[in-house]
């Protein structure tokens, strides 16, 4: 199978986490007209954007952590095979159970099946589970649900999308489209046991939601987490995480059962004393995230007591064989790269279609689905950026997220090469025919001028008839110049000449 | 062939795609030129007074103390809390908190609380492993006065007491005195989260409060 763009086309994709029911630009139409989500979400980028330049300022060698990390990375890639043997028998001797699953409908099975064994009989039928970026991938909360177990997510921005029946928006705020007076209509609306006179004060909220979840932590039998490192020599996992949910669903619980895609090995354990300083400054912004947790299969009588450590592939095999796949596994999940973006600020995560939006989610998105043709959500993405290249100097493992993004569109138009011409073609060709010969150029000049009279209410062009329109469906043109600069040429010669 | 060996198969042919093609340079040599060392020493005065201050901006509450000082600064930071400790704190610091008859329940082998009552529990006070001052991390280890994880996590309020020469400047100085195996619990001031609109709100899951006394000298 191949992960290139356009090859087999096929007309409409399945809706998955990772892909979306419609292309960005027509997604992006939307999210970009709601005036609320631009606020909601212009407020909370220039904040948290404010937050990590002012952490890493702090660090003077923030440069050469970054190229450590880069190395890291790419050494992981390289020796992936090896490190992953490793870090089974690592856990395995601890006494943990190593699981490996190809693909969601492997990964799903297998953690429904750990789960309903877990679960004591009487108990009731719940689960409560740690952020996790690998389990939304997967869908996990739909296909336990299906099977008559109850997922409760913990992280209090994940429990306000699913309470809001919404779904995440950002890798680290899931709920960044939201704001208190919609968290609080929501909390008000599906939590069970919220105080009738909640406010909207975002400390009355995280108390909310504290009382309700406390009761889960305590009695709950089974967690479900994913993870942010994995240590191949020593088999220890690492949650990053603030609220304390974490380290109780790792700590509580009688079994622990982590989904952990293949790519977040780290060879050995003093490599954390690069990522401990990359992740959090670049993802909070904070110096250290509150609470981090490390565990190494089981501890007698401490914590969970059984361990079960599910590998995923899902499509990373495919994107490692790849040159742009391979850089794009590289992603530590930090989301720097969507806060300073200035298209996801504008469209929101939503318009992605992906559990992974923003810069990183252009790359990575298709690369993990694979692209079943023109019409796949997942082949506009590459085009969901401006190539400012803010991404790049955010990302902390120094992923050229600009440099992959043009790559794809350069595979998506030689993948297209020979077709029947779209309308981009269309008008490449037109144009071409137009600027190779003078007078038609001059017409076309004359032409111009009627463009200002179509623009002429709103001071802009938005929309001009096929084949045009493949430009103007996304983007408003300036009106063109009273005059042109041949006109303009033409006058100043005569002007010169007569002096 | 099991899935295992299917998976281990694909990615192995990935990874020599990816080699033939030229997109792996190979295993290059990694640089390390960042820090991995401050230029304090542990338990200085600079790395004491680094630590408070990042402490502080967590919100956290800090005391420094002489070691001679230590008992009645437990006494005060406890009050009339109800405390629980781990059966392995050191008897000094455990006569300490003890006090003239404050409630106090040990964690030991015979003895592991369940979740329910630890919630009953107003306070834990444990020891740490290791501190890193520019971060403001403490570090537990599951080692001795420390206990098991879950009961510096239920109750409401954490009460760190840290010897100053267990306080590094650095991340890599810190993480190369654990035992990677070890149940490990890095914190950094009280629970928090800034999922509503970024704000920050201290306190959620997690105890809502930290105190940290410092035994310095």
């Amino acid at each position: 199978m191949s992960t290139f763009l356009g090859l087999p086309r096929s007309s409409g994709a399945p809706a998955s986490p990772l892909r979306g029911a419609m292309p960005f630009p027509v997604a992006a139409k939307a999210t970009v007209a709601d005036s609320q989500l631009r606020r909601n979400m212009g407020n909370a980028t220039a904040t948290i954007r404010a937050k990590r330049a002012a952490v890493v300022s702090e660090l003077p060698d923030w440069e050469a952590l970054r190229d450590t990390g880069s190395a890291v990375k790419a050494k992981v890639m390289a020796r992936l095979p090896e490190l992953l043997e490793q870090l089974e028998s690592a856990v395995v001797a601890r006494g943990g159970v190593v699981h490996w699953a190809q693909d969601a409908a492997q990964a799903n099975d297998i953690v429904t099946r750990l789960a309903l064994a877990a679960l004591p009989a009487g108990a009731p039928a719940e689960v409560i589970k740690v952020k996790s970026m690998a389990t939304q991938e997967i869908g996990l909360n739909e296909h336990l649900q299906a099977n008559g177990i109850l997922p409760i997510e913990t992280d209090l921005a994940e429990l306000i999308v699913q309470l809001g029946n919404d779904t995440p928006s950002h890798i680290l705020v899931p709920a960044i489209h939201r704001n208190r007076a919609e968290i609080r209509e929501i909390f008000l609306r599906e939590m069970p046991g919220a105080p009738a006179d909640l406010t909207d004060e975002p400390r009355r909220l995280a108390m909310a939601a504290r009382e309700y979840l406390r009761r889960k932590f305590l009695s709950a039998q089974v967690a479900i987490s994913g993870a942010n490192f994995a240590i191949a020599d020593t088999g220890t996992l690492a949650v990053v995480e603030s609220e304390g949910n974490g380290r109780m669903c790792l700590t509580l619980p009688r079994t622990l059962i982590t989904v952990m895609g293949i790519e977040k090995l780290l060879p050995s354990f003093s490599d954390l004393e690069v990522f401990l300083q990359l992740l959090p400054r670049s993802s909070t912004g904070e110096r250290m995230n509150p609470y981090t947790s490390l565990w190494t299969g089981v501890t007698p009588h401490d914590g969970p007591q059984e361990f079960h450590l599910v590998l995923l592939d899902n499509g990373r095999t495919n994107a490692l064989a790849d040159e742009v796949g391979r850089a794009a596994l590289h992603c530590i999940r930090c989301s720097a790269c969507l806060n300073v973006c200035p298209v996801y600020e504008r469209a929101g995560g939503h318009a992605y279609g992906s559990v992974y939006p923003g810069p990183i989610g252009a790359v990575l998105t298709p690369q993990l689905t694979g692209i079943t043709g023109h019409g796949d959500p997942s082949a506009s993405l590459p085009y969901a950026s401006s190539l400012c290249g803010a991404c790049f100097d955010a990302c902390p493992v120094k992923i050229d997220i600009p440099s992959l993004l043009v790559e794809l569109r350069a595979r998506a138009v030689d993948a297209d090469r020979g077709g029947l011409a779209g309308g981009w073609d269309a008008a490449m060709k037109t144009a071409s025919w137009v600027m190779s010969d003078e007078k038609r150029f001059a017409a076309a000049e004359k032409g111009m001028l009627a463009g200002r009279l179509i623009g002429r209410r709103k001071g802009r062009i938005t929309s001009l008839p096929f084949p045009l329109s493949a430009w103007t469906s996304a983007r408003d043109l300036p009106l063109p110049p009273r005059q042109s600069f041949r006109s303009w040429w033409r006058e100043r010669e005569r002007r010169d000449g007569s002096t | 062939m099991t899935t295992r060996e299917v998976m281990l198969q694909r990615i192995r042919e990935a990874v020599t795609q990816g080699r033939e093609s030229g997109g792996f340079a190979g295993p290059r040599p990694i640089p390390r030129d960042y820090a991995r060392s401050g230029e304090h020493a542990p338990g200085s005065p600079e790395v004491i007074s680094l630590l408070a201050d990042r402490l502080i901006d967590y919100r956290a509450g800090v005391t420094v103390v002489a070691a001679s000082q230590l008992a009645a600064a437990i006494d005060t930071a406890l009050g009339t809390d109800s405390v629980v400790i781990s059966d392995d704190l050191d008897a000094d610091l455990a006569r300490a908190v003890r006090g003239s008859g404050r409630s106090v329940t040990v964690d030991e082998p015979g003895n592991r609380l369940p979740a329910a009552e630890l919630d009953a529990i107003v306070t834990v006070l444990t020891t740490a492993r290791v501190a890193i001052a520019v971060t403001g991390t403490i570090i537990l280890d599951g080692g001795d006065g420390m206990g098991r994880r879950a009961i510096s996590l239920v109750p409401d309020r954490h009460l760190v007491v840290l010897r100053a020469d267990q306080i590094v400047q650095t991340v890599p100085e810190g993480l190369a005195v654990l035992t990677p195996t070890a149940p490990l619990t890095m914190i950094s001031g009280p629970s928090a989260t800034s999922d509503i609109e970024l704000s920050r709100v201290e306190g959620v899951h997690g105890p809502r409060t930290l105190d940290v006394i410092i035994v310095s000298g």
